[in-house]
């Protein structure tokens, strides 16, 4: 597992969502249209014998390559990753992904915590974590990781949630950086993908 | 700067190593890592370092703890898809045999192993079979030759097999006593059980069939490359290997050996 396998300036987006997550998720999408070139990753609760054709799901996304991941598949910027229903997804710090069927973690598989702690102890300072809508508290102990690693995490405005006790208690631990409102979210995404791109030209 | 966690946690990994021979060290590392945490919350120990002072010293401690290492998740005809395209496409060119060897690789507490033995009994083809069933972890198979399930999962298991096509009465199979439900022993008559590590034991049958499912997912890419050419030498010519449904020979040098036989199904064929 060589360290140089990892573009050290790859930046990863992950986003968590529960409960309405897919109306929220279409919104989000959509907004980023072609202005992304960072690496979207996703879990979002679903059940397990759930077949899903993501193609139908973000009919806006037409310009965007939709993966449901298979194991071991390589995370390549510019693509949106899917965790798939029934197993626990993970980022590796070789820059790959990894499935498991281990235990469900807060009654949910794939789980978001899985997905954000893997994803800050892979790549650390080049996370951007965003929960979205979900009634139940998988994603809260993620964010606190993907702050204490040295990410950006973002909430949405539970006000503008479906379900709004997963953004909340997110917020509640103080380790949130920006909360917005679901409309929002996609500008949001879009600053802080290209303010990153302009500070590293500046460090060049 | 190395955090001072990952040099114990591949102390421990080493140490397990030698101490026990059961080789972790090339296993996929975030969720082996993960589920090491889960065991240190459980038995309250402060550190990986600790933890490799009492697997050490204490045998017995170590041969629980491989439930909480290794994983054991397992169902009756997980995926319905998979079993149809066996039951349809694959079955029917090894029913050209005259007897059949059939290696269940990583087959945990047995559901999927006899899973196989039903759909290979209703095609006509069980008498003429042996299926070895083997995991790393010994105290599961006393669990899968048990066969004894409680009735709320005789529930999912008749649901599982009515999806995969199966269209006998599941009841068939099973005697209930009290709240448990035991499975007929015709089912288990020609299934051997054993002990093997796909890290690091060697081929040991001539197969026209090997299942190894969601086992390759907890291995890395060089393990994964050695269990799949493992497998590929345990298959006669032209022998099949099916995977679990997110995993694919795509990424491995193994790869070169097979050819695909259902791509959504995971089933290949040996060149």
């Amino acid at each position: 597992m060589a360290e140089n396998d990892k573009d050290p300036k790859q930046r990863i987006i992950v986003i968590g969502a529960s409960t309405g997550g897919f109306e929220a998720l279409n919104l989000i999408l959509g907004g980023l249209k072609d202005a992304l070139s960072a690496t979207l990753i996703i879990c979002q609760h679903i059940d397990k014998s759930a077949r899903l054709n993501y193609r139908m799901i973000f009919r806006e996304l037409s310009g965007f390559h939709l993966h449901e991941v298979e194991d071991k598949q390589r995370i390549m910027p510019g693509n949106i990753y899917f965790a798939p229903p029934g197993y626990h997804l993970y980022v590796e710090s070789d820059g790959y992904f990894g499935l498991s069927l281990d235990a469900l973690v807060n009654w949910s598989r794939p789980s978001i915590d899985v997905l954000f702690e893997s994803a800050a102890r892979a790549y650390d300072r080049n996370v951007v974590g965003l929960l979205l809508t979900g009634a139940n508290s998988d994603g809260v102990q993620g964010i606190r990781e993907i702050k204490r690693l040295g990410g950006v995490t973002i909430a949405q405005d539970p006000l503008t949630a479906l379900a709004p006790m997963m953004p909340k208690m997110a917020i509640e631990t103080g380790c949130v950086d920006h909360i917005a409102k679901i409309q929002d979210v996609a500008a949001l995404l879009v600053k802080l993908i290209n303010r990153e791109q302009i500070s590293c030209i500046g460090a060049l | 700067m190395i955090i001072s966690d990952d040099i114990e946690f591949e102390l421990l990994l080493e140490a397990i190593w030698r101490k026990y021979g059961y080789d972790f060290r090339n296993y996929a590392r975030s969720s082996l890592r993960r589920r090491m945490e889960a065991f240190l919350v459980k038995t309250s120990l402060a550190s990986f370092s600790h933890l490799q002072y009492r697997m050490l010293r204490d045998p017995v401690f170590f041969e629980r703890s491989l439930d909480e290492i290794t994983v054991q998740t397992t169902e009756m005809f997980r995926d319905a898809s998979f079993f149809a395209a066996l039951r349809n496409e694959v079955l029917p060119i090894l029913k050209t045999y005259p007897s059949l060897n059939i290696w269940h690789a990583g087959c945990s507490t047995g559901d999927e192993v006899y899973s196989l033995a039903i759909m290979l009994m209703e095609a006509g083809l069980y008498e003429r079979s042996t299926i070895y069933a083997t995991d790393i972890n010994p105290m599961v198979l006393q669990t899968a030759l048990e066969a004894v399930y409680p009735l709320i999962k005789i529930k999912e298991m008749t649901k599982a097999y009515q999806q995969a096509g199966g269209v006998l009465p599941f009841s068939n199979y099973y005697t209930c006593r009290d709240d448990k439900a035991r499975l007929n022993s015709e089912i288990k008559r020609n299934i051997v059980f054993s002990t093997h590590n796909l890290a690091t034991d060697e081929a040991f049958i001539d197969a026209q069939l090997v299942i190894c499912r969601n086992v390759l997912i907890y291995f890395d890419r060089d393990l994964q490359d050695r269990a799949v050419s493992l497998m590929t030498r345990s298959l006669s010519h032209r022998g099949f290997l099916c995977l679990g449904s997110k995993e694919s020979t795509g990424f491995l040098k193994a790869k070169v050996h097979l050819d695909v036989f259902n791509k959504d199904a995971k089933i290949y064929r040996k060149l």
